[in-house]
């Protein structure tokens, strides 16, 4: 016989979990007490909870393994839920364990009693309380299960105290069976053959890729499918990574703030092939003027996503890892030389661009500069907004779950825990913050995790002194009223800041160093860095679609 | 237009609470939903009357689909189905109005299944529409509640030519 808290552990242990982000509490407390004998599995001591589930959300997308967090009950799984509802419109698969009070208080409104199934509900893909401790282990297997295949997304298992004190016999669950949850995987096969043939026709194809083929693990197959048949690529914010920007035939990102040429394109194609992607407004603008004139197939795992916005021809249902090599084998060569040579000058006219930033020193160089000095190999996770936009247009990625950032919710203060939890799962790679004045605060309290355990990372602070995205807006929209987005004189000294949490704090100010800071950073390997880059305060991430506009109308700024 | 869709899924914990969230967090309407033990323990049968656009009511099939614990969506709208409701009314009675609602009620083919001195319980099953038209003919008389249970439906097995 076990513990519920001892059936919890083998549980994970037998899913292979080596790593747990956490913050104990009196409703876990005996869980913790197994933890403390379990050497096999590291626990994470974060210093909020919000930063226990990016955390594990950053692992779970940079190894595409399950994240896993332990909080308390109350406000300790209370300060879980911009977390989940983080990973769970980014279907990162995520598994919060919450404490609960003990079976008999339930509903009594008892001393850190929170009612977090109710909480999380529309923000999880599957959720349990669990009443009886001969159910604890069947419960987790199949929350393991279910959140990583399908659509993957959070879960989260409320374990009243009782049952983490109650005994039964542990019985390994190999085998799952849910009568109403099977996914599909392979695409319909006469489905894959028609998309071929009409991807085979096509004179102006163009592949439209999301989070997706990263989720799915399908950059290999995508590129194989893009070189036989000759289609550019464009990605949206969820999708860099799955294909190498250094490729000829990559367009990069689309939407708000895509390029000037993946916009044209993609309003300008004859089959548009939607792969792991959810046609998200960002990337649509107007939805009535979205690629009008295009035939579209839309490959998702997820059923709900086809024709939600956008009504589409051919709609592939299953694994892109399934379907992309079949339809990589039917499609012959497209006709689109004439069309990849008006991408060719579309991309000379309308390249990527920012001025030349003499005197301050411009947040694009700083992105490129962490590209060339990592060789585009690092891994990047980001807050929300300018910083976000400027990671995602000018680092070039090259590897597939390489760009970790908050896409659909957009949750500032993702940044940072996110990359402690990537660095941890990924220690053989270098793994950069890149944040905002703003976003960095937001969870600011984590450089004491990433402190204490050692985790290296370089957090690069695009330090403008603004709430730069929102302050971007008020210029272009709200005639330069510039309120409540100004923090200049509000910020503390990051590099004090720094250095009082025992981190590395640099201060850069100059052109000129920014290079060498960055080169510098890489040789600490023992602590994090703080690099707070003093940039032109008044950027602007460009090229712009307004919202609500077509994608055709884009801003393109002056430099 | 109005559709009904039944849903059979597993009773497990969790499992409603999920059905009718969705459709507050998306925005969809309902109708009527109904409630009830379906062919073997542990499954619950819904019956959903819901209005929208044809891309909603798929976008409602498909969200129900997706619940973990959902066996079975089938919309009824667009096959032959069967369709019943249930509702008690309870309407005021004199000694002069009594033999009126009674017959009102046979003309229904409704039951009076309780009788006071100053009420009359009724009740009435049909299709939707019929228990409306009853409650409407009732309302002369002066109704004090109605409990109503909404649409239960099936699909019509046998569809045969004449």
């Amino acid at each position: 016989m076990k513990s519920g808290s001892e059936i919890l552990v083998q549980a994970l242990m037998d899913q292979g979990v080596d790593t747990i982000f956490g913050f104990p509490g009196g409703a876990v407390i005996g869980i913790y007490d197994v933890l403390y004998r379990t050497p096999q599995i590291k626990h994470v001591l974060v210093r909020h909870e919000q930063g226990a589930t990016h955390a594990a959300d950053g692992y779970a997308r940079a190894t595409g393994k399950c994240g896993v967090v332990m909080v308390t009950s109350g406000p300790g799984a209370t300060n879980t839920v911009t977390g989940i509802a983080t990973a769970y419109m980014d279907s990162v698969p995520i598994i919060v364990f919450t404490g609960q009070v003990t079976s008999a208080m339930i509903g009594n409104d008892a001393f850190q009693e929170a009612d977090i199934i109710g909480i999380t509900r529309p923000i999880t893909k599957q959720s349990y309380l669990v009443k009886d401790v001969n159910q604890l282990s069947q419960v987790i297997h199949e929350a393991f299960h279910i959140a990583t295949t399908g659509r993957p997304g959070p879960i989260v298992i409320d374990l009243p105290k009782d049952i983490t004190m109650a005994k039964a016999i542990y019985k390994k669950i190999n085998e799952i069976n849910i009568r109403g949850y099977h996914p599909t995987y392979k695409g319909h096969s006469q489905q894959i053959t028609k998309a071929a043939q009409m991807i085979s026709n096509a004179e102006r194809p163009l592949l439209y890729v999301g989070g997706g083929v990263n989720t799915g693990d399908a950059a290999e197959e995508l590129r194989t499918l893009a070189k036989k048949g000759k289609i550019p690529v464009t990605t949206t914010l969820l999708g860099l990574g799955a294909f190498p920007e250094d490729d000829p035939l990559s367009l990069g990102m689309l939407g708000m703030h895509g390029t000037w040429y993946a916009n044209m394109a993609i309003m300008d194609c004859d089959v548009l092939v939607a792969i792991g992607a959810r046609f998200d407004d960002r990337i649509t603008g107007k939805l009535s003027t979205f690629s009008t004139n295009s035939k579209k197939i839309h490959i998702d795992i997820d059923p709900t996503c086809i024709s939600k916005n956008v009504q589409v021809n051919i709609p592939i249902v299953g694994h892109v890892k399934e379907i992309l090599p079949k339809l990589a084998e039917a499609v012959k060569k497209t006709r689109s030389e004439k069309w990849l040579k008006q991408i060719e000058q579309w991309k000379k006219e309308h390249p990527l661009k920012y001025g030349s930033g003499k005197d301050k020193i411009l947040p694009q160089r700083i992105i490129e500069t962490i590209a060339k000095v990592t060789d585009h190999e690092a891994i990047i996770s980001t807050d929300v907004g300018q910083n976000q936009m400027w990671a995602a247009q000018f680092f070039k990625y090259k590897n597939p779950r390489s760009f970790l950032s908050s896409g659909g919710l957009g949750t500032m203060g993702y940044g940072l825990p996110a990359a402690i939890g990537a660095k941890i799962g990924c220690k053989d790679k270098t793994v950069f913050c890149i944040t905002g004045d703003g976003g960095f605060q937001m969870n600011i309290q984590e450089l004491t995790t990433a402190v204490n355990y050692k985790v290296p990372v370089k957090i690069a602070v695009l330090n403008n002194g603004y709430l730069g995205m929102v302050r971007q807006w008020q210029e272009l929209f709200f005639g330069k009223r510039y309120s409540q987005t100004i923090l200049e004189d509000g910020n503390p000294d990051f590099v004090k800041l720094a250095e009082g949490y025992g981190a590395v704090g640099l201060r850069i100010t100059k052109n000129e160093d920014v290079e060498s800071v960055i080169r510098e950073s890489l040789k600490i390997k023992d602590k994090p860095v703080v690099m707070d880059f003093f940039i032109e305060r008044e950027e602007n991430v460009m090229p712009m679609v307004p919202a609500g506009a077509s994608l055709t109308d884009m801003i393109e700024g002056t430099v | 237009m109005k559709h009904t869709i039944s849903v059979l899924f597993e009773n497990k914990f969790n499992a409603i609470p999920r059905m009718v969230g969705l459709f507050s967090g998306r925005g969809y309407s309902i109708e009527s939903i109904s409630f009830g033990q379906g062919e073997e323990p542990g499954l619950t049968r819904a019956t959903i009357t819901t209005e929208g656009a044809e891309q909603i009511i798929e976008q409602i099939v498909k969200q129900l689909h997706k619940l973990v614990d959902v066996l079975k969506v089938v919309d009824l709208t667009y096959e032959p189905f069967v369709e019943r409701e249930l509702a008690l009314v309870k309407v005021n009675s004199t000694p002069s109005t009594r033999a009126e609602i009674m017959q009102v009620t046979d003309i229904f083919r409704a039951k009076i299944i309780d009788i006071s001195p100053k009420t009359l319980t009724i009740e009435v099953t049909g299709k939707s529409d019929k228990v409306n038209a009853a409650i409407g003919m009732l309302m002369q008389f002066g109704i004090r509640e109605i409990a109503r249970t909404g649409s239960v439906a099936l699909k019509r097995e046998f569809q045969g030519h004449i």
